[in-house]
């Protein structure tokens, strides 16, 4: 091996897959451990559950350049107000339904799953549920019968009948209401929200 | 059940009659396999039958584009997807385990451990993973519980399968662990056990991360990328690096020392990016600001150690005048390193910095990459390898220039390779229309997406693709086919190699 110089040699290589391995997973670590704090459920990023009592809107902040979650004032949601233990308790329902029906791969959730039908990141926001006041009704219907209450919008694409029970649908309502408060970092950008007519 | 002796050894011998008269007509020969090889042959065989189900419901995922109708509410859209992509994940790993267990016993030196532990394994495997599909075909769904978590469907893209058998895979793996560990330290180590042992520790270790349901689905996807991220950009990659050593090594002749430090430079290049490049999926999730900056720098260094293995291997070929004894497997290789470079590096490039990510995330720009990537990167180098076995199996037959019916191989490498690149450029026209439409226009609203799914030249796309999806399915045909034949009847016996020191 004399003919190598040291740097192209077996031994230096090895040494630097080591260190650069460690290294990169080492920062990894201790960057998780700060993500999952400042993403726990309760946080600036990702509210707490009980957000499903508020009015979350989204518009483009012109500071910080980017759309950005607004969380203000009271809307109740089915008309109730939840402690922090109910709405966890529905968001989770919600939750769980969600990959019990597989929304994933038709759909994607923040961005990822499928491309066959419509991101579901800020849902509860879309204007295709045509008025705050029907929102919650329209999206209860379509939930349990989606054949019936079909939004195809001219692609013949239909979401099948997923035999959703009412309280799984109003947990999946709850889902996504949560969701749609998260701090996406701008994500998706020029959404118009069904609060925008109103302005 | 109380059986009689006397027909279960009845029964038990016309099976073995069966298997016989298979293999003689196949034209193959247990006995110049090693114990590994023969454990080997299983999961590549295993691994094929995988690969006609993912391409299948692929081609359905893909009518249903076309045709929305299309067995709605029999096999809705989510449930052929599911299984297109599980199907292709598992055959991937089948291919994996079955390469590693090819390689066992000649990198080590002896016999391979537990033999015993690991056909078990894979027939546990086997019988679960069809379990697992025909509760996905046949119950699809289930109540928001977690019963439906443990027995049904985890519902999570890639990882769907049910937790009992996640388990039960991470139980298999161990055994799988436990024979290349203990015929490794039986035998004798080399940089590429080495690597390939802590590779598969982490490979394992981080399906574990999959394992956990969480409401919080900022929590949730963050570890799920840890999955499916962490394996097919950091660890699968090296494993494929470990493959590409050794078969560069067997069928080129090129020298261990030579192959072990590139091996050493790719794992420092691709760990070093693609661990922290794992921040490109966390622009967007509800994770704070710093991945944008940490995820966009790191994963944009990623094609870095790609581009390293195209020159590894161009080189080392090239040097060699591309002389080797089995050309089939060869071209794969070559396919491979390209493969990898141009669908991981080159397509995973274009869209991986925030500031283009925030249009592109999730539309058919994502699945362009995702078919050109898992193809190139990881369909190329299982194909290459069925080859190096059958040839072994078919008692180390002539795979050189003028073999018997090459045209198979060739149209089969021409048809996949054409195929799915057609699909990858249909899917970005798709994807681009998407971004433009649907993401910078209208502001991914449901309004905006269905535009940008309605407008004509997306729809022209999804004819495209499945034109181009009918090619695939044909040079798979055309592959399963000459891998059922090539070398049958051939009488000459592979060229002998010079191995470099
Ligand atoms: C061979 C290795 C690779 C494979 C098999 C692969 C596969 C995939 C797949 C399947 C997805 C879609 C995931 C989903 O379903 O949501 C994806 C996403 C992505 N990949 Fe890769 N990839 C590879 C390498 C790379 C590299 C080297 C880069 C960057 C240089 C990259 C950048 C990205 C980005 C940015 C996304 C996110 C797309 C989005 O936001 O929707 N990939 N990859
Ligand atoms: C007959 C050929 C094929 C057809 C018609 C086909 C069709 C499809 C369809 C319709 C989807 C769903 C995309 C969506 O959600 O909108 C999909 C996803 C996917 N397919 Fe294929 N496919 C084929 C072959 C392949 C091959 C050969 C591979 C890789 C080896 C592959 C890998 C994938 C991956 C990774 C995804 C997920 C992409 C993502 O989430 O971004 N497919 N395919
Ligand atoms: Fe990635």
């Amino acid at each position: 091996m004399s003919e190598n110089p040291q740097w192209a040699s077996e031994s230096f290589w090895k040494k630097v897959a080591v260190w650069v391995t460690a290294g990169s997973f080492l920062i990894l670590v201790v960057l998780t451990f700060d993500t999952l704090k400042q993403t726990s459920a309760g946080g600036d990023r990702v509210p707490a559950y009980s957000v499903i009592n508020k009015k979350i809107d989204y518009q483009f902040d012109k500071k910080l350049n980017k759309f950005m979650p607004i969380i203000d004032g009271e809307e109740l949601l089915f008309g109730k107000e939840f402690s922090e233990e109910e709405a966890e308790q529905l968001v989770t329902l919600g939750k769980k339904t969600t990959q019990a029906k597989n929304c994933m791969n038709c759909h994607t959730l923040l961005g990822n799953g499928a491309y066959f039908a419509p991101d579901l990141t800020k849902a509860w926001l879309d204007q295709g549920w045509l008025t705050v006041g029907l929102r919650e009704e329209q999206m209860l219907k379509f939930l349990m019968d989606p054949e019936k209450n079909a939004r195809t919008f001219g692609t013949d694409r239909k979401m099948p009948n997923l035999d959703i029970t009412k309280e799984e649908a109003k947990g999946i309502v709850a889902f996504l209401k949560w969701m749609s408060s998260i701090d996406t970092n701008g994500f998706p950008y020029n959404f118009t929200t069904i609060y925008a007519e109103d302005d | 059940m109380s059986a009689n002796p006397e027909t279960v050894k009845q029964s038990s011998s016309s099976l073995k009659d069966k298997l016989a008269t298979f293999h003689s007509w196949a034209a193959v020969d247990d006995s110049t396999l090693n114990k590994g090889q023969k454990l080997a042959v299983k999961y590549f065989m295993g691994a094929v039958i995988l690969f006609i189900f993912q391409i299948i419901f692929g081609l359905l995922a893909g009518i249903q584009f076309i045709a929305p109708g299309f067995l709605y509410e029999i096999l809705d859209f989510s449930v052929n997807r599911m299984i297109h992509i599980n199907a292709m994940i598992l055959w991937m790993l089948y291919g994996f385990i079955g390469c590693t267990y090819w390689l066992l016993e000649d990198e080590s030196g002896t016999e391979i451990v537990g033999l015993k532990y690991g056909v078990i394994g894979f027939w546990v495997l086997s019988a679960a993973i069809t379990i697992v599909v025909l509760v996905y075909l046949l119950i699809q769904t289930g109540a928001g519980n977690d019963t439906t978590l443990w027995l049904i469907n985890e519902g999570r893209e890639y990882i769907e399968a049910p937790r009992w058998a996640d388990i039960g895979i991470v139980a298999v793996m161990l055994i799988f662990f436990y024979n290349v560990v203990m015929t490794f330290s039986k035998g004798k180590w080399s940089g590429i056990a080495g690597v390939l042992t802590l590779d598969l520790v982490a490979l394992a270790g981080l399906y574990v991360a999959g394992m956990f349901y969480m409401t919080n689905i900022t929590h949730e996807q963050f570890w799920w990328w840890w999955v499916i991220h962490l394996w097919v950009e950091a660890t699968w990659e090296v494993l494929v690096g470990v493959i590409m050593a050794w078969s560069l090594m067997t069928i080129l002749g090129v020298s261990r020392r030579i192959v072990t430090t590139w091996l050493y430079i790719e794992v420092a290049l691709m760990f070093g990016s693609g661990i922290l490049g794992l921040g490109h999926h966390y622009f967007w999730i509800g994770t704070p600001e710093y991945w944008l900056t940490i995820g966009g720098f790191f994963s944009a260094l990623e094609p870095i150690p790609l581009v390293a293995m195209v020159v590894h291997a161009v080189y080392d070929s090239g040097e060699r005048s591309f002389k080797n004894m089995n050309h089939p497997a060869m071209a794969w290789l070559i396919a491979h390193a390209f493969g990898n470079f141009f669908g991981g590096g080159v397509w995973g490039f274009m869209h991986t910095l925030p500031q283009i990510n925030l249009y592109t995330h999730g539309t058919q720009w994502s699945a362009s990459h995702g078919h050109f990537a898992f193809f190139g990167a990881y369909a190329t180098i299982n194909i290459a390898f069925f080859y190096i076995a059958i040839q072994h199996w078919r008692g180390n037959v002539w795979m050189g220039s003028n073999s018997l019916n090459e045209w198979r191989w060739k149209w089969a490498l021409a048809l996949l390779n054409i195929g799915v690149v057609g699909m990858t450029i249909a899917l970005l026209i798709a994807g681009y229309e998407q971004s433009f439409i649907e993401r910078a226009i209208g502001g991914s609203t449901w309004g905006g997406y269905f535009a940008a799914q309605t407008h004509p030249s997306f729809m022209s796309a999804m004819h495209w693709r499945m034109l181009f999806g009918l090619v695939t399915a044909a040079g798979l045909g055309l592959l399963v086919w000459d891998l059922l034949t090539i070398g049958k009847g051939e009488t000459r016996k592979a060229e002998m190699i010079i191995h470099s020191k």
